[in-house]
């Protein structure tokens, strides 16, 4: 959800989500960022992202990943779904 | 995106690669602004990335389909074991490769023979417009009662079930205005045939209603055959004219290649030209067949020519001009007493004929084989698995699920499978070939016999169906969770387990009680085969008599008694060829399968029942010497003399079993009187002649009355001669072509115009009427062979197997005091006992069986003590020997060898 958060601000290679996602929880989620490629091929998989090769502004061969509609439509669904999973706990952490 | 996936799988994961690295770089980089040494940022690069690799084969496997990655590693491997293991990989793919050839090859068989429609439009609406009489006897042939003239009129115009319908005849016609004479076959069609079976001429143009009407200009239609053989596909053959029994015909068209009439060819199609003035109620030799209108059943058809049958009965008459319905006598003689029905059926079917029951019995017999050559598989396969028990008991150890083990095992049969259906394959053409060669040429639709998709789909289940048999068993046996116990026993002590025997040898009686019903039933074809050449068939040494055919149409010798004299000076040229030692003719041969004309016959001094009918007896005209040119005994009296004949002598010659029934003896018949019918003059019984199985070896000899080849008719007061005339020719030179080239130059040096047809020897001619029994025969005895074979094998497998499992036993048995005699007796007692159970089982089923194959025997009953008793010996005797090598291995165990093993 992270990744195609990501995405959503525009078009990103690899190394910039990474970069993103680790400035983002300012450190808290220690991730390797390997474990980056997998998630991004499983989104190719579904469609969710397509790839293209290109250049960075270090003139550095990446891929750059684009969100696709149905990625949009796909983060949609999480996020809603997420909020309102957060705001069960919250409700439930209130409660007690 | 997900196949692309999979097949560039490779190219896109060096794209991974390169994308990782970059990663890496950029990592580095941020790492080197920060102020670290090239070596420093790099190490702290990989770590902040982690496993690369790990993730990138992460990737890899999630582009790929799992079971298919791993499948096609199982299929390597089992490769790699087949390959591994060449003498087991040879037996058990030369076991399936001829199991599942021989079983394509018949399946092929059956199929285009019974199962694909006929090479017609709409086939399934075609029908062969048969007919019964069953109160007429001899009259009908095994096609049923064809149509007459006047039954064509009427039901053609008066039917309310047919789109369309024709009748048909064939004959033997002489053409000539091409070169040499030349006898060739013809089918003579009416209007509406062509329409009915719904084919146009490849070139030209079809037969049409003017080319029916009586005295029309000639006409003929070429096969595609013989316009290839005589005019090389010219295209300006059509047009031509060509001299048929010596009456100019013009070429009209060409048929196409496939054309047959209910599988029956020719070179020629002509028009029958049917005269509604010449139309009586007899004459009933048409082949008829129609096209179904939509929605009308053989039934609904049925009831409608029933409905006919009345109406055709008082229409016509006897006689040209004569009386309709002959004062009420056709209806009596016709429908009450001959009972002439309808009995229509699908003509596939009555093209299929009785070869049905052939073939199914062949399949059925193969599908045994099959069924053996699979038991046999699978105890081959179990043999293998328990030298793989540590090995599989490894795999296992080491986290196998016991499904991934028995897929393993599946897989590696289903391999052997498809490799034996491949090479089956192959065996299946060549099979094919070799039987469209050589079978019996009246196999129907034999020109239609190849392997098409159902063949090949065929094969595919079959191979699939039988890897997936003989891989369960092993499979089932072996991948149950007990595989582990044998790491630590090192595949040792495992081995006395009863019930791993016990598959072993319920798979070996299953095989010997298949063995059993398949030799039975190939010694009763034996049988069958041996009563059927030890009947004596009426004639001698078939072998020294040649045959052929002579026509000799009225368009070129016009009287009757000067054709005659043509055929005797045939005979009399043909005589004089050195080494010729008699000749004769008839209008018919012992089993030739010509068209056979029945009757009544009177006798003398016995009053018959106004109305009444006598029996049926063949008619048969022979020559002066035809007898003795075949070897067939005059029993009482004499044969006919040329004097008799052109001195006009009423007389006849009758056949023993005629004699014995009308006078209880041959002897009393000589000079007794008989007529043909009431119109008939008196005929002299000259003598009588040995009986003469006349429709094949394994059908009774029929009652014959002998008319001579020329003088007064039985039913017109006219001199006739036989014009179509088969020779009977003994000498010990038959069959040579030297002899032939003889006997074509004395038959054209009688006359110039005259062709000689169907050279064949008697020897020939027996063993076509008898190609049905051999051809059963001989699949079964194949199949009979195989299936011995097999069950010998499994037999001689399973006692060795046993022996090399027990040798630590008998080597204690022995060190204790057992003779080797008693240790062969063990082993032998052993195998003995698995075969009598196989051959008890066996014999039940095959009692039950070989019921079906009744229609095929001859002389022999389903239940034949003989064979019965035979079939059992045999398999024991093998049985011992096959037990007995292994047994003997077993007594020469060395005991202090056995121990020290230990």
């Amino acid at each position: 959800m992270m990744v195609l958060r990501t995405l959503n601000q525009g078009p990103a290679h690899g190394y910039a989500i990474a970069k993103h996602i680790q400035d983002w929880s300012k450190g808290d989620l220690k991730i390797e960022d390997g474990s980056l490629y997998p998630a991004l091929n499983r989104m190719l998989l579904k469609g969710w992202v397509k790839a293209e090769w290109g250049v960075t502004e270090n003139n550095r061969k990446a891929r750059f990943y684009r969100l696709t509609a149905a990625g949009k439509k796909q983060l949609d669904a999480e996020s809603s779904a997420f909020n309102k999973m957060v705001r069960a706990i919250q409700l439930v952490m209130r409660t007690s | 995106m997900f196949w692309r996936n999979l097949l560039r799988r490779d190219h896109e994961d060096e794209g991974w690669r390169e994308e990782m690295e970059s990663h890496v770089q950029m990592l580095t980089d941020s790492f080197l602004a920060q102020g670290l040494t090239p070596q420093e940022a790099r190490s702290a690069a990989l770590r902040q990335v982690g496993n690369l690799t790990g993730r990138r084969e992460e990737i890899y496997r999630m582009n790929g389909i799992e079971w298919l990655d791993s499948i096609s590693m199982d299929v390597r491997y089992a490769l790699r074991g087949l390959r591994s293991h060449p003498s087991f990989t040879a037996v058990a793919l030369l076991t399936l490769a001829l199991g599942i050839g021989a079983n394509t090859a018949v399946f092929s068989v059956v199929n285009s023979v019974l199962l694909k429609p006929l090479p017609f439009p709409r086939a399934e609406e075609l029908v062969d417009l048969a007919q019964v009489a069953p109160g007429a006897g001899g009259v009908i042939s095994s096609r049923g009662l064809g149509l007459s003239t006047s039954m064509y009129f009427t039901y053609t115009e008066q039917n309310r079930s047919f789109q369309s319908m024709g009748v048909w005849t064939s004959r033997a016609v002489t053409v000539t205005g091409l070169g040499e004479p030349e006898q060739v076959s013809a089918n003579l069609i009416s209007d509406g045939l062509l329409q009915t079976l719904a084919v146009q001429p490849e070139a030209g143009r079809p037969l049409t209603g003017a080319d029916q009407v009586p005295g029309a200009n000639g006409t003929a239609l070429l096969s595609y055959g013989y316009w290839q053989r005589r005019f090389g596909g010219d295209r300006s053959a059509i047009g031509r004219k060509i001299l048929v029994d010596a009456r100019p015909r013009e070429i009209i068209g060409v048929m196409p290649a496939s054309f047959s009439i209910a599988d029956t060819r020719a070179d020629l199609i002509l028009p029958l030209q049917l005269d509604r003035r010449q139309a009586i109620l007899e004459g009933f030799s048409l082949t008829s067949l129609a096209r179904l209108k939509p929605g009308i059943s053989i039934h609904q058809a049925n009831a409608d020519i029933a409905r006919l049958l009345p109406i055709w009965a008082r229409s016509w008459a006897s006689t040209p001009g004569g009386a309709a319905g002959d004062g009420g006598f056709a209806e009596k003689l016709f429908l009450s007493s001959w009972r002439i029905g309808p009995n229509i059926r699908p003509l596939r079917e009555s093209v299929v004929g009785n070869v049905r029951s052939v073939l199914w019995v062949v399949m059925g017999t193969l599908a045994i084989v099959m069924l053996i050559a699979c038991a046999n598989i699978a105890n081959l396969l179990l043999v293998r698995v328990d030298s793989r028990q540590s090995e599989l008991a490894v795999r296992a150890a080491l986290g196998a699920g016991w499904t991934r083990i028995v897929r393993q095992l599946l897989i590696e049969s289903l391999v052997l499978g498809a490799a034996g259906g491949a090479l089956g394959l192959g065996i299946a053409y060549g099979g094919l070939r070799l039987l469209v060669r050589h079978a019996p040429s009246n196999l129907p639709r034999l020109s239609e016999i190849g392997l098409d998709l159902h063949a090949l789909a065929f094969t595919a289940i079959v191979s699939i169906v039988s890897g997936l048999f003989f891989g369960l068993i092993p499979a089932w046996r072996y991948a149950g969770p007990r595989v582990s116990l044998t790491v630590r026993d090192g595949g040792r002590t495992m081995s006395h387990s009863r019930d791993r025997h016990r598959t072993r040898n319920i798979l070996v009686v299953v095989q010997v009680s298949l063995a059993v019903v398949l030799l039975i039933s190939s010694g009763l074809m034996i049988r069958t085969f041996q009563e059927m050449r030890s009947v004596r068939p009426g004639f001698e040494r078939p072998e020294a008599v040649q045959t052929f055919r002579v026509v000799l149409p009225q368009t070129l010798i016009p009287k009757d008694e000067d054709a005659t004299r043509t055929e005797q000076s045939i005979a009399d040229k043909v005589a004089a060829i050195p080494g010729v030692i008699s000749v004769g003719f008839g209008s018919a041969l012992p089993m030739d399968g010509a068209p056979p004309n029945w009757d009544g016959i009177l006798k003398e001094g016995q009053s018959y029942a106004q109305g009444s009918v006598p029996p049926m007896r063949l008619y048969l005209n022979v020559s002066p010497g035809l007898f003795g040119s075949l070897g067939t005994k005059i029993k009482a009296g004499r044969d006919l003399t040329w004097t008799d004949i052109y001195g006009g002598r009423k007389c006849v010659l009758v056949s023993e079993n005629l004699a014995r029934e009308l006078w209880g003896s041959a002897q009393a018949a000589v000079g007794k009187r008989v007529r043909a019918n009431d119109i008939d003059v008196w005929r002299e019984v000259l003598g009588v002649v040995e009986d003469v199985r006349y429709s094949g070896a394994q059908e009774p000899a029929p009652a014959v009355v002998y008319w001579p080849v020329f003088g007064l008719l039985h039913y017109a007061h006219v001199m006739a001669t036989t014009r179509a005339v088969a020779f009977s020719v003994r000498t010990n030179r038959a069959g040579t072509e030297t002899l032939l080239s003889e006997i074509r130059r004395a038959v054209s040096s009688a006359n110039a115009a005259l062709a000689v047809a169907n050279p064949e020897t008697m020897r020939e001619t027996v063993d076509r009427s008898m190609a049905r029994t051999s051809f059963t025969l001989v699949m079964l005895a194949i199949a009979g062979a195989m299936a011995l074979l097999l069950g010998l094998i499994g037999i001689y497998g399973v006692i060795a197997y046993a022996v090399s499992q027990r040798t630590r036993e008998i080597g204690i048995r022995l060190a204790l005091g057992a003779r080797p005699a008693d240790v062969r007796k063990m082993f032998v007692q052993y195998g003995l006992g698995l075969c009598a159970t196989g051959i008890t089982i066996g014999v039940g089923a095959a009692a039950a069986l070989t019921r079906v194959m009744k229609a095929l025997l001859f002389g022999v009953a389903p239940m034949d003590p003989t064979t019965f008793g035979a079939a059992p010996v045999l398999l024991l005797a093998a049985t011992l020997a096959a037990c007995y090598m292994p047994a003997r291995r077993a007594s020469a165990v060395d005991p202090v060898q056995c121990m020290k093993a230990e």
